[in-house]
């Protein structure tokens, strides 16, 4: 898509990663921060990396790298002879850095490597150096610096130059590391295996960025079947490329360069691996390690292959244990204290049950949510929340007698299910949207129209004219009933206003606005009032795939192709906040039901969950081997679920940061998600023509979530997803788009009839 | 070709470097082994590109096929030109050639003709909809079916369809009051929305069945009863219903060729119809009207085709309303006169049948032209009333009358009497059309013109129409004279200065055309007709003697004298007095005794001494002209045959 303008992409790219990097980074050591950075510019990098008394130094040795560039190597000698930079030193600087922590591997490395590369420089013949700053000009540029070895031995160092000058070599050390790996014992060899795709693909790389065209494709050839068949899609990308200047602009090769790919390694299966590469001097692939890859190394019992399976497949890795460390408060806000005129609703409302009974009741259902803090919630005023109005408060208290009248799910007790035809629908049905009390439904068209139907018998009306609203008399009782010109009522209304396909749909919570994302880039707020659009929201410039408000209002959040979601507001033409970290397009965004939190989706295989208030990345789910095409969040918001493009649901504990679940059953893309009410059922539609009911309850109650697991992220899944499917329901001929219980627990489903 | 790469697991489609040389050669450029070959990869690239883009675009709208939209878009958002051209729903068939290793996508030539006439008129898109259905009670399948799909015309349920067909069997059937039940459901049902391309598809068929007098007057009532349902909307369907109707009164019809069978009265009732979807649909279809006069001034002015569909052409004019009879029928006519006396000239056996149709022409031709000096008399009267009231003489009141008065501008509405109704629709919607080149001729000189032709079997028709009316004057006739007193008093002094040079009974009543044109005329005359002052100057009869000799010299023998040498009509001397009569006729029209007095004296001057006063004799006798006149007071319905 944004291969033709990929100067500026790379700019955007560029900029967009660094607040992630950032905003991930609060929980990482200094080192993985410079070394984040050093990715994104190499010249400001070289100075981070190390020890602030290091500074001088560490300028000089960029001035020499930038003489060397230039192959002035005179001037090279004469400056380093001046400085008095002398071998041991730099040596000394090199093992200060590369011994700094555990977490800090790549920072003190990136240092070694660029002393390594003065000693090279100036011990060697000329044209050895100037062969070799040739090289280190391009490696640098494409973010790879050779020559991070721990023995300062300058003919090992020499030949691991050549050696990556020949890349006919590139097969050897692969296999090399094959057969090494396929040797060691089964405990290091899943782990260790993780290994194989980055190196593959960044092996592959480099030998298309060097414009070794035909060794990259037997290169492929022969490795390219070894991987996991989760990376085919990524695969089929990789071998298309074979020009360099294909390299530039691709966007899954930026992902590449601007990521480091992380894998989660126990101690003994490094150390193993360290060992190995030291005695074959297997600098190659040793440099890729260190630069592209970022190696989480644990202590304890390497993992074993389904454990390591369940958790990768995402683009760039499995997430940094760090990095879901982070204290999320999921509980719910307390409810505000509604009184409920008990006496004369009640009355109207039921007279099958004693009153005295039904009051009672009625304060407990009341009372049980106001009562008792949750520990996990946050505080209320965290996010600052709009106001409840008189008529959000009525709509509570529908809620709350909806709700008591609410069925009771459970393996015993499905859910009833109404499907909702979207029949001769040849524009194509892209989103589906129903409003909480159900009363509403909105369709999202790839002919861009919104069209919004009534599935009550009350018919959409606009408001009158302001002419025609001078008219009535605004003191009466009814002057909201008054306001409503009867003569549009019609069971549906179309919105025009988009340019492309609408992607998603969204209803507010008081049913007086509409959200609409579209390919053209808006998002665009309607009123469901006069039925006109109120805003058009700009700001991501490419396909907004998915939007949905908060669920107490006001905000709402958006996500698209720029790889980032949005935080807007509705009275403000800016976003709040802008979610920057996915290495592809956001596909889909949900809103924690404590409207303090984010998750989103993406193309990249991975969920993220986002803070609101600070706009911190909070957690990374990684485990999901296509892109992730709908979200849910569990009522109590303790669990989050995700489906995607492989027709696995996965489900996740917020609080733990662990996949707790894995649900197979489906055939094809899940693209809706829906909790019951009470959270016991879980409804997933698919592109596969069913629904299918999953014992929810069961699935958060039998993980048991101890300390170790929680703290290592090690968990091992029960495969018993048969277990666990309570139901499947086919459709004729129509995929589900859309889910959703209503507050009785009648589950609706909507989605086009597909005639062919 | 394009989406077709990129699907394979492993190797990927390619395109030749043999292609891009050819593509290269075909804009002129030279490519070099090498180049054509690193281009052939780069496109191979480029294309993988889109197409990897592409599938998020079907990904995201939910779909499994990826369409070409998708692709479009991907090459959209990257700065491409999107491929045009294959949009379509359906696969694409990709075809070898045989001789020489050539692919391409199959692009069949479409015949328009045939898809226009079609017999499976294309299902429209229905509206899209929602329907609810229970699929699962308490996790337990719903056994009852889902529910059909709405198709998209929704109204082509089976009963429709059987409707349909009991309501063709019926009006092309044999049983005449099953027929006319047929057609009174079709006049007033509301439900037939779905059917009527079906309908319109039926009628169009009119031109299959051109030798059966019968049937085609069936599809005419069809017609009507459609056009008169009140719940249909027509739309474009208009054009093609006109259609139909103008093959009837136009076609050299199959059924023609038998003298037995009477399709001038097809004509004639097609004519009609045609005028009155004209004026009721005739806003649906812009530039209708323009239309149709072209086509009939097309056929008129065709001295190829048969006097019947000449006659078609009058009829039809006719129907259009006076404004077409002046605009298309009158400046053709001397013209077409030439070949019609021909016909009517020749006396030979062989050419009888010719020359009877010849005659039915000239009536036709006489009735059109009898209306078209009514209603322009008409206009210019209600024209120089409305403006006489602010008109004491006063030069701006003259200057307020030109300005009514050349471009005829329609009377006001609510001054139109009954017959009136259809010349007033002619008005607004000859409006609408362009009359750039068309300089109005004033009534004088036009009847002078007219003259010239019938002679005197004009002025019999004038003299023959009051008298329908008898003793009480017929309704219709009523407001118009009613309306008519006040507007003579002031034209009444002059009149009784004529009254001694004819008779006292003549002058009491104004002539439409005559009396009022006394003050108000003659400034609209002056443009017309130069030294219109000269008269104007003298008494009110010698006005209106004077004029007719005036003009006449001044057109008469300028135009239709040099086309037509050997016209028999008698020189003015002949004429004036037929007109100052005639005139006298008409005023006499109101009181029965103006009657007697002309039937005895019309016949005389042309029965002893013009020829033309032959046709005018003969045409009562010659078939049915007479009958509708006697029938219709007014003469817009003179050819009017009530079914």
């Amino acid at each position: 898509m944004a291969a033709v303008q990929d100067g500026q992409m790379e700019l955007d790219a560029e900029k967009e990663t660094k607040p992630e990097i950032l905003s991930d980074g609060t929980s990482n050591l200094s080192g993985n921060t410079a070394s984040g950075t050093l990715s994104s510019s190499p010249l400001t990098a070289a100075p981070a990396g190390g020890a602030p008394k290091m500074e001088d130094q560490q300028t000089l040795i960029a001035v020499l790298q930038f003489l060397k560039r230039n192959k002035l190597t005179d001037s090279v000698e004469i400056l380093r002879r001046e400085a008095g930079l002398g071998e041991d030193q730099e040596d000394s600087q090199a093992t200060d850095g590369s011994g700094g922590g555990k977490g800090d591997v790549d920072g003190g490395d990136a240092n070694s490597l660029l002393s390594r590369v003065s000693i090279t420089s100036a011990a060697a013949p000329q044209s050895v150096i100037i062969f070799h700053s040739i090289i280190f000009f391009y490696s640098y540029r494409f973010g790879k610096v050779g020559g991070a070895d721990d023995q300062p031995d300058v003919s090992v160092v020499l030949s691991a130059y050549s050696q990556q000058g020949d890349p006919s070599l590139y097969q050897v050390y692969y296999s090399g590391l094959k057969n090494f790996i396929e040797s060691v014992l089964d405990c290091h060899r899943a782990e260790l295996s993780q290994l194989f795709y980055p190196l593959f693909v960044h092996m592959y790389l480099e030998l298309v960025y060097n414009n070794h065209e035909n060794e990259a494709k037997a290169f492929f050839e022969k490795f390219s079947g070894d991987q996991e068949c989760y990376y085919q899609d990524d695969l089929r990308v990789l071998c298309g490329l074979t020009k360099k200047e294909h390299l530039k602009g691709n966007e899954v090769l930026l992902d590449f360069r601007t990521s480091r790919f992380v894998l989660r390694i126990s101690r003994d299966s490094y150390q193993l691996l360290k060992r190995h590469l030291q005695e074959r001097h297997n600098n190659q692939i040793w440099n890729i390690i260190q630069e592209h890859l970022y190696i989480d190394i644990f202590d304890g019992m390497p993992r074993s292959k389904s454990q390591i399976d369940s958790m990768s497949g995402s683009l760039a890795g499995e997430g940094k244990r760090e990095v879901n460390k982070a204290k999320v408060f999921h509980g719910l806000l307390k409810e505000p204290e509604i009184e409920v005129p008990l006496d004369d609703e009640d009355d109207e409302a039921e007279n099958e049950e004693g009153k005295p009974k039904k009051k009672k009741t009625k304060k407990d259902s009341l009372g049980s949510k106001s009562k008792k803090q949750d520990p996990n919630a946050p505080q209320q005023n965290r996010i600052p929340l709009p106001e409840l109005k008189d008529s959000d408060k009525l709509d509570k208290i529908m809620y709350m007698k909806e709700s008591t009248k609410r069925i009771r799910l459970g393996p015993e007790n499905l859910p009833s299910i109404c499907f909702y035809t979207f029949l001769n629908a040849y524009q194509g049905l892209t989103a589906v949207d129903f409003t909480d009390d159900s009363s509403l439904l909105a369709g999202g068209f790839a002919d861009s129209t919104v069209r919004v139907w009534s599935v009550t018998p009350k018919k959409l009306r606009k408001v009158k004219s302001a002419a025609d609203l001078n008219m009535i008399d605004k003191e009466s009782d009814d002057v909201l009933e008054r306001i409503m010109d009867e003569k549009t009522a019609s069971e549906s209304k179309i919105l025009y206003g988009h340019s492309g396909p609408v992607y998603g749909v969204s209803f507010s919570p008081d049913r007086n606005y509409l959200l609409s994302s579209s390919e053209d880039g808006t998002v665009r707020l309607w009123s469901l009032l006069t039925f006109t659009c109120l805003v058009g929201y700009k700001g991501h410039n490419y396909p907004v795939w998915d939007t949905q408000f908060s669920p107490f209002g006001y905000y709402f959040v958006s996500g698209g192709h720029d790889r980032v979601a949005r935080l807007w507001a509705t009275d403000h033409y800016q976003p709040l906040r802008i979610f920057a970290g996915h290495l592809a397009d956001v596909t889909c965004t949900r809103f924690h039901p404590n409207s303090n939190y984010v998750a989103t989706g993406s193309t990249d295989r991975t969920i993220r969950l986002w803070d609101v208030l600070n706009g911190n990345c909070v957690r990374i789910f990684t485990g999901h081997k296509g892109p992730i095409h709908s979200l849910a969040f569990s009522p109590n918001g303790k669990f989050l679920a995700s489906g995607s493009t492989d027709g696995r649901v996965l489900l996740w504990d917020i609080g733990h940061g662990l996949m707790i679940g894995e649900l197979k059953g489906h055939t094809d893309t899940i693209y809706s998600l829906k909790f019951s009410r009470d959270g016991e059922i879980l409804a997933s539609g698919s592109m596969d023509n069913t629904v299918r009911l999953w014992n929810s309850m069961k699935a958060f109650d039998e993980v048991e979530t101890d300390d170790f697991t929680a703290t290592t992220g090690h968990i091992h899944l029960p495969d018993n997803s048969q277990e666990l499917l309570l139901g499947t329901y086919h459709s004729k001929s129509t995929p589900v788009t859309h889910l959703h219980f209503t507050r009785r627990n009648l589950l609706l489903a909507a989605g086009a009839y597909n005639s062919q | 070709h394009q989406s077709s790469t990129g699907r394979e697991e492993r190797r990927f489609a390619e395109v030749p470097r043999e292609s891009i040389k050819l593509m290269a050669e075909s804009t002129g450029v030279e490519l070099s082994e090498e180049v054509a070959a690193l281009l052939a990869e780069d496109v191979c690239y480029r294309l993988r590109e889109a197409t990897q883009n592409s599938s998020q675009f079907m990904r995201h709208a939910k779909r499994r096929k990826l369409s070409v939209e998708d692709f479009n878009r991907a090459l959209r958002w990257s700065n491409t030109e999107t491929v045009c051209g294959y949009g379509a729903q359906d696969a694409l068939p990709f075809r070898p050639l045989k001789e020489g290793e050539l692919f391409f996508v199959e692009d069949r030539e479409i015949n328009l003709v045939e898809l226009a006439l079609a017999t499976n008129i294309p299902k429209g898109c229905a509206e899209t909809m929602v329907r609810v259905h229970v699929s699962y009670l308490d996790g337990k399948g719903n056994l009852e079916p889902q529910g059909t799909v709405p198709t998209a015309v929704q109204s082509l349920s089976e009963d429709l369809l059987k409707y349909y067909q009991q309501i063709t069997r019926a009006i092309l059937g044999e049983d005449p009051h099953l027929m006319k039940v047929a057609l009174i459901d079709l006049q007033s049902n509301s439900k037939i929305a779905a059917l009527l391309p079906y309908f319109v598809y039926v009628i169009s068929g009119v031109k299959s069945v051109s030798h059966d007098l019968d049937q085609l007057n069936r599809l005419l009532h069809m017609v009507k009863s459609l056009v008169q349902n009140p719940y249909l909307y027509l739309g474009s369907y208009v054009r093609s219903l006109v259609s139909s109707v103008m093959y009837c009164i136009l076609e050299p019809l199959a059924a023609s060729i038998n003298p037995l069978n009477d399709h001038w009265t097809l004509r004639d009732y097609a004519a009609l119809l045609l005028s009155h979807i004209f004026w009721t649909h005739g806003d649906l279809v812009s530039g209708l009207y323009h239309q149709i006069l072209l086509s009939l001034q097309k056929v008129l002015s065709d001295p190829v085709r048969p006097l019947c569909s000449h006659y078609g052409a009058v009829v039809g004019l006719h129907a259009l309303g006076w404004k077409a009879v002046e605009r298309v029928l009158y400046p053709h006519l001397p013209a077409y006169w030439a070949n019609l006396q021909a016909v009517l000239d020749d006396y030979s056996v062989s050419n009888a049948q010719v020359k009877a149709d010849g005659h039915k022409v000239y009536g036709a031709i006489l009735v059109a032209v009898e209306r078209l000096l009514k209603m322009k008399a008409l206009s210019l009267t209600l024209a120089a009333e409305g403006s006489s009231a602010g008109l004491p003489g006063t030069t701006t009141g003259a200057v307020g009358f030109r300005e009514n008065s050349p471009g005829l501008s329609p009377p006001p509405e609510p001054l139109s009497e009954p017959p009136l109704g259809i010349a007033s629709h002619l008005q607004a919607g000859g409006a609408g059309c362009q009359w750039e080149e068309w300089t109005p001729v004033s009534l004088p000189a036009m009847y002078c013109e007219l003259y010239s032709f019938f002679g005197d079997s004009l002025a019999v028709r004038f003299s023959t129409d009051p008298p329908l009316g008898g003793a009480p004057p017929p309704g219709p006739c009523q407001p118009l004279e009613g309306r008519k007193e006040p507007a003579s008093s002031a034209p009444n002094l002059e009149n009784t200065r004529k009254m001694p040079q004819l008779t006292a009974s003549m002058n009491i009543s104004p002539r439409q055309d005559g009396s009022p044109r006394m003050e108000p005329q003659p400034p609209s005359l002056a443009a017309t007709v130069p030294g219109r002052s000269l008269s104007r100057s003298s008494s009110s009869s010698s006005v209106s003697r004077s004029r007719s000799s005036s003009s006449r010299p001044g057109r008469s023998t300028s135009q239709s004298r040099d086309i037509f040498p050997k016209s028999r009509f008698p020189l003015p001397q002949a004429g004036p007095p037929a007109f100052s009569f005639i005139i006298g006729g008409r005023q006499m029209g109101r009181r029965c005794l103006g009657r007697r007095f002309q039937t005895s004296f019309t016949p005389t001057p042309p029965l002893t001494t013009l020829p033309p006063r032959a046709y005018a004799h003969k045409l009562p006798v010659i078939g049915r002209v007479s009958k509708p006149v006697r029938r219709w007071t007014c003469s817009h319905y003179s050819l009017h045959l009530p079914l």
